[in-house]
């Protein structure tokens, strides 16, 4: 038995037109400073006050890799207000804020930490609902029910997950990360494409999210470099726009795997940015789990036009591909080109294995490392060298 | 020869298993906090069997087999039905999957369960690697 679950997604040129059809009377508006500069809340709340929904509030302090105390602070705000619609308005940070917030602004009993998988009948949804506008093309998290906080204290990320907190809408208007700069079009699209290719490879994949992470990799594969060129090419936005919250949907209801896992220990102990973490991790991830996977990574390549040679395995194919496709829109292909020096990464060591090593996304990886491979893997992929172990 | 769930041999046989895992000792490193694993009756088993495991830092330090559920007051409390645990124990199910499905029910910390979801499945693991049986 298992469960698919996704928002209503509403996509396309004009996506975000679809406010002005909401129903409600008091919107809340989850953002961060450099989307207000942008124009993009005052697009929003022209859309909500066609509908008639006033903004009463906007809070606009989320910072990359938010922190459980942004959230605190963000319901402190919300509450003053009592909204019966929230919308965020960002990135994936700014998303899962919002997700978070929205939680405990319904359930205050409720931390943010001790959301789980394990309990139902949250009784969302009965104060406020949640609509997710995406402004970059990466983290679906406009489309997923999953939120990642930093815990500042223990320099840990929490991932929490639970179906009821999925966003009732997804709004995924391309014209909305139009202003993204070729760099975070670059990380947020090997975002998407990390989801796309765990969630299609995991030990949780199923029929359902399977197409929809195959569709994806098929679609940054061909526009990602589009889009990294050229970032008023509408048609390779629309794609990788559609493409981050197709694997956003394909990977939440089969989950992510290692690469995740490491990601997240780089990212909260050297803040390298989300996508660029993940996406530098992964072909050395799908090196890792080699065999154990080889029919779907040949899959993967057929699906990608990519010829397997004779001798090579589909695995080194792809996880050739992927650097080379990394290399192309100008990002680092191993930890020592994302500037960290050696010292720091040697002497963060330890914290970066326990990190892994209790990173829920490893749970599902096809294979899981031992402590001592562990280490060895973060030694390879500082210096960039292929896996063979 | 097989243990029969629920008896002391088998508690025994837990924790000799659990100790002598290196991948419990390192995913549990951080775990603080002794579980009953309650097998519930069902249709197909009329007995509750109910094991309490104190686990401490990636080491078992004692197992039993309880009678009275009040006798002690462990942190945690996983539950399934019987035809769940006979599925987990023969490695049929996915503990997390089981758990996220609701077919098993987990109560506790959930923040520490979130923190080492491995310590979780290395946990029921290494339970389903003891050679048991359920009793007739």
């Amino acid at each position: 038995m298992w469960y698919f679950v996704a928002p209503q997604v509403v996509f396309g040129e004009d996506a975000l037109s679809h406010l002005a059809q909401l129903n409600g009377q008091s919107a809340f508006i989850v953002t961060d400073k450099n989307i207000v500069r942008l124009g993009l809340v005052d697009k929003v709340k022209e859309q909500l006050a066609q509908a008639g929904i006033t903004t009463a509030g906007v809070f606009d302090e989320v910072e990359p890799d938010p922190s459980l105390h942004t959230v605190e602070k963000g319901v402190a705000v919300m509450n003053r207000y009592g909204p019966d619609l929230v919308v965020a308005v960002g990135g994936g940070s700014v998303m899962d804020a919002a997700k978070a917030m929205r939680v405990q602004y319904e359930r205050p009993d409720m931390k943010p930490e001790e959301i789980n998988p394990f309990v139902s009948g949250l009784g969302l949804g009965a104060r406020c609902k949640l609509v997710c506008v995406a402004t970059t093309s990466g983290t679906g998290a406009e489309a997923t029910f999953a939120i990642v906080l930093t815990d500042a204290r223990e320099q840990r990320k929490l991932s929490l997950i639970n179906r009821e907190i999925v966003p009732d809408i997804a709004i995924v208007d391309p014209e909305l990360a139009r202003g993204m700069p070729p760099g975070m079009t670059a990380d947020t699209g090997m975002d998407a494409l990390t989801h796309a290719i765990e969630g299609y490879t995991c030990d949780w994949k199923n029929d359902f999210s399977d197409g929809l992470c195959i569709k994806a990799i098929q679609l940054v594969f061909q526009y990602l470099p589009r889009a990294v060129r050229d970032g008023d090419d509408r048609e390779a936005r629309e794609k990788m726009h559609n493409a981050a919250c197709m694997a956003g949907i394909g990977f939440i209801n089969s989950l992510t795997a290692m690469a995740h896992a490491a990601g997240h220990s780089l990212g909260a102990l050297f803040h390298v940015p989300h996508g660029r973490a993940v996406g530098l991790l992964l072909p050395y991830t799908i090196e890792f789990i080699g065999e154990l996977r080889e029919e779907l990574w040949a899959e993967i390549a057929y699906a990608i036009k990519l010829e397997v040679p004779k001798g090579k395995t589909a695995a080194a194919t792809l996880a050739q591909a992927i650097r080379d496709l990394s290399r192309s829109i100008s990002q680092p292909l191993s930890i020592k080109e994302t500037g960290i020096p050696l010292d720091s990464f040697n002497k963060a060591m330890g914290k970066l294995i326990d990190n892994l090593m209790a990173d829920g996304s490893l749970i599902v990886s096809a294979r899981i490392p031992s402590v001592a491979e562990t280490e060895r893997f973060f030694g390879y992929t500082y210096e960039g060298k292929s896996i063979d172990f | 020869m097989a243990f029969v769930i629920g008896t002391q041999e088998w508690a025994d046989a837990a924790m000799r298993e659990l100790n002598a895992s290196q991948t419990y000792r390192e995913v549990a490193k951080n775990w603080e906090g002794d579980m009953y694993v309650i097998i519930e009756p069902d249709a197909s088993f009329k007995q509750r069997i109910i094991g309490y495991f104190d686990l401490w830092h990636g080491e078992c330090r004692s197992a039993c087999v309880i009678k009275d559920e009040s006798e002690k007051s462990p942190q945690y409390r996983i539950s399934g039905p019987f035809t769940v645990m006979n599925q987990l124990l023969q490695r049929k199910l996915d503990p997390v999957k089981a758990m996220v499905t609701g077919k098993l029910k987990v109560k506790g910390n959930m923040g520490q369960i979130m923190r080492m979801p491995r310590a979780a499945l290395e946990f029921t693991n290494c339970l389903s690697k003891v050679d048991a049986v359920f009793p007739e």
